[in-house]
């Protein structure tokens, strides 16, 4: 028993069984719950069912075996290879988008910390930094099945999307300046516990969405742009470019992509919840000074999620909505519009600093 | 000449091809692609993502309908006449069977044309509706899309009360129609086509006025009047021209001229004005429909005139009139009298004409029909050339391009 309370207390084992946790209990069943939640939220948009034929018996899970029934039939497909595709490049592309989007998952909290353990995987100090470098290498996933496919639909679509990331990185960027201002730090436990103060006397949580309202909206469009969904979906194209950088893919490694795109998803759901949302702070539970502490890291808990699946729930309705941008309007909305509305954020958040903190 | 002529030319021929170009990049849509609704190919030549050249090649749906017609018996046509515009196949067969009723200088009772105009309304509605939905499906509102093709389903399953099939009606006769409505038809009709219309409000709140959808339509495809004239063009692309031509109006046939109804019209001619015109088009025939329902009259739904129809049995069995009649009709089938007609009617994505030529015997000696798309299919290199890649999907959407009816 000392022997597994003495290896459980070395960081390293520590990290590795938060990454597992986080990984293999968060991030990816999010993800793939993720593909079901969608197709069955837009069926009832469009008063259809949505998926539920595959079953056990006569157990069909209201489509949830759907889930195993994709996943085994990934693996079974054949993997092709087009002729003339650059083979190495080819067979690496889909990965970059999936580990870009799992390792987001490596700095966010998703419950406060109980003495020296932090439910959180590492706490860098460039915290954020981190996050717009990991999203950067997202860029040569596309960038690179674009270019190795040897098909000129999946060329377009890699130059669109290598075009529309680097673009949207930019002013994502920006759009988080005023946060890294008003808490003071790019860590992201400063972030987080700057969110749990509160206005008038304990009125008003101080969270990200009350303090950099602009802020908010500009960060979230971003990130839906770095996804690459709906409605800033035309690197992908489905009707003119019929599926972008991915098309020539199939097997697990199409599913490596589309997994991808849904771990994205919820890493765009934690990021904002983190951000802009209280991050796991429950608002106003410290005026229970006697709530026992497993009660509140539960409440934590539960609060991140809720938030988290909320903001799952908001891209697929966004989706389901909204038609999509063409590829150059997507690009002039970025530069003409977001860019300058960002530079205006940051340059009246600072001012606003300057003068009240 | 106008412009578009001049420019025509230029525009369907590939741009140089040199070794040392490398700026151009030829791409080849469909024919088997998303955007190509029924089989169409687009070689398409891109400046980057900008388009400077394109040929359409089509004729992948040819089956050889006019070939096969002349090989037919005058009625074993209307039953090909369904597969042409596969989205309205009233019309088509409304439009075949007053042709050859023209060419006997007979008309149909008038029951059987007020529900021709009924039934030619609700396939206009769901023309417009396919092509409505299909197009902005493209531009990413799929939701509509299947909005959309709930209210067509509502539609067709009229279509099949009435006919028996959705899409293989088979309905019309020379002189009338093969089925009367049946009972109780009219309380559906209307309470569908209330389904129809709250339909429409929601879609019209979820997409005309959504800035995303204006941005991507909005002055995409804009055709001139003068070129739009110049390429042939008719029906709702002609309209949202600018130019207020409908055959309903402009060369009444059946019983339009009694019936109320206004001739929606655009100014510039671009997608957007497509959409809205079709839009306010599917408000205008459930209009029509209304107003047919009210005035339609009792009486028989088939010509009396003798070799038009099978005799009754009795007529058959008790008069020597009656049976020659019967064996005439199977064994040399309709004998349209020698001659030739043009009968233009306004189908679903514009003027439908069928040409006929009868020899007086029981074979057709020519049956051709215009298509309503070859001319905008045509015009496809004049429209997208200077726009981008992406604006191909908004402009062959709204073009509403039918395979059937385009190959033949």
């Amino acid at each position: 028993m000392d022997l597994i309370l003495e290896i459980l207390s070395i960081p390293l084992v520590q990290s590795i069984l938060k990454i597992a946790f986080i990984i293999l209990l968060f991030a990816m069943p999010l993800g793939t719950v993720l593909t079901l939640m969608e197709r069955k939220w837009s069926a009832m948009i469009q008063d259809r069912v949505g998926p539920n034929r595959a079953n056990v018996g006569n157990y069909t899970g209201n489509g949830l075996l759907h889930l195993a029934a994709d996943g085994l039939k990934s693996i079974f497909k054949e993997d092709t290879i087009p002729q003339g595709a650059n083979g190495f490049l080819y067979l690496i592309a889909p990965f970059f988008g999936l580990i870009a989007g799992v390792a987001t998952f490596a700095i966010i909290p998703i419950a406060g910390p109980i003495g020296d353990f932090t439910f959180q995987v590492t706490d860098i100090e460039p915290g954020l930094l981190f996050i717009f470098a990991i999203t950067s290498l997202s860029v040569y996933g596309a960038v690179l099945a674009g270019t190795s496919s040897n098909s000129k639909f999946a060329l377009l679509g890699g130059t669109r999307a290598s075009a529309q990331m680097i673009s949207y990185e930019v002013f994502m960027g920006l759009a988080l300046m005023g946060i890294f201002m008003v808490y003071g730090s790019t860590r992201v436990s400063d972030i987080v516990n700057g969110q749990n103060e509160y206005w008038f006397g304990n009125l008003i949580p101080m969270w990200g969405v009350f303090t950099q309202p602009l802020g908010f909206f500009l960060f979230f469009t971003a990130l839906i742009a770095e996804t690459k969904r709906a409605p800033f979906d035309a690197p992908e194209g489905e009707s003119e470019i019929v599926a972008g950088y991915f098309l020539e893919y199939s097997g697990m490694r199409w599913s490596a992509f589309m997994l991808a795109e849904y771990v994205a998803v919820a890493g765009v759901a934690v990021l904002m919840t983190t951000l802009f949302f209280g991050g796991y702070h429950v608002p106003w539970l410290h005026l229970w000074e006697s709530a026992p502490q497993w009660l509140v890291t539960l409440l934590q808990i539960g609060k991140f999620s809720i938030v988290t699946i909320f903001f799952c729930w908001l891209q697929i309705q966004l989706r389901w909505t909204l038609p999509k941008f063409r590829f150059d309007q997507t690009m002039s909305l970025g530069w003409k519009k977001l860019l300058p509305l960002s530079l205006a954020n940051t340059a009246l958040t600072a001012v606003v600093v300057l003068a009240f903190m | 000449m106008s412009l578009a002529t001049q420019q025509l030319s230029s525009l369907v021929t590939p741009p140089p091809q040199g070794d040392s170009d490398t700026s151009i990049m030829k791409i080849e849509i469909g024919p088997s692609h998303p955007a190509m609704h029924g089989i169409v190919r687009f070689t398409t030549y891109l400046d980057g993502e900008l388009i400077v050249g394109m040929e359409p090649e089509i004729g992948y749906l040819h089956r050889g309908f006019e070939k096969e017609s002349e090989n037919s018996k005058w009625i074993q046509v209307v039953p090909y006449t369904d597969r042409l515009n596969y989205v309205s196949p009233l019309l088509n067969n409304i439009g075949y069977s007053m042709a050859v009723e023209k060419l006997y200088g007979i008309e149909a009772p008038r029951r059987a044309e007020f529900t021709r105009v009924i039934m030619g309304e609700i396939s206009r509605i769901t023309d417009h509706l396919t092509c409505v939905g299909a197009a902005s499906m493209e531009v990413g509102a799929f939701t509509f899309f299947l909005w959309f093709i709930k209210a067509r389903e509502y539609l067709w399953e009229l279509v099949e009360e009435v006919t028996g099939a959705r899409l293989t009606t088979n309905w019309t006769r020379f002189g009338g129609n093969a089925t009367d409505i049946p009972d109780g038809f009219f309380d559906a009709l209307q309470e569908r086509l209330d389904k129809v219309k709250d339909i429409m409000d929601e879609c019209d709140k979820l997409l005309t006025r959504n800035k995303i959808f204006i941005d991507r339509v909005k002055d995409v495809g804009t055709f001139s009047k003068e070129d739009a004239i110049s390429f042939g063009f008719t029906g709702p692309m002609l309209r949202a021209c600018g130019v207020p031509y409908d055959v309903r109006r402009a060369d009444p046939y059946s019983v339009y001229d009694e019936i109320d109804f206004e001739i929606p019209i655009g100014s510039t001619g671009d997608c957007f004005d497509r959409y809205l015109v079709r839009m306010e088009e599917i408000r205008q025939s459930i209009s029509i429909i209304e107003q047919a329902a009210d005035m339609m009259p009792a009486g028989p739904i088939m010509t009396d005139e003798r070799l038009m129809h099978y005799p009754d049995k009795k007529e058959v069995y008790g008069n020597i009139e009656g049976l020659i009649d019967h064996f005439k009709l199977v064994m040399e089938g309709h004998q349209p009298p020698e001659g030739e007609v043009y009968l233009p009617t306004e189908g679903g994505n514009g003027e439908i004409g069928f040409y006929l030529v009868s020899d007086g015997s029981g074979d057709p000696v020519r049956v051709r029909m215009r298509p309503a798309c070859f001319n905008y299919v045509e015009a496809m290199p004049a429209m997208t050339v200077g726009h981008y890649v992406a604006d191909i999907v908004p402009i062959f959407g709204s073009v509403n391009m039918i395979g059937g009816e385009l190959d033949r």
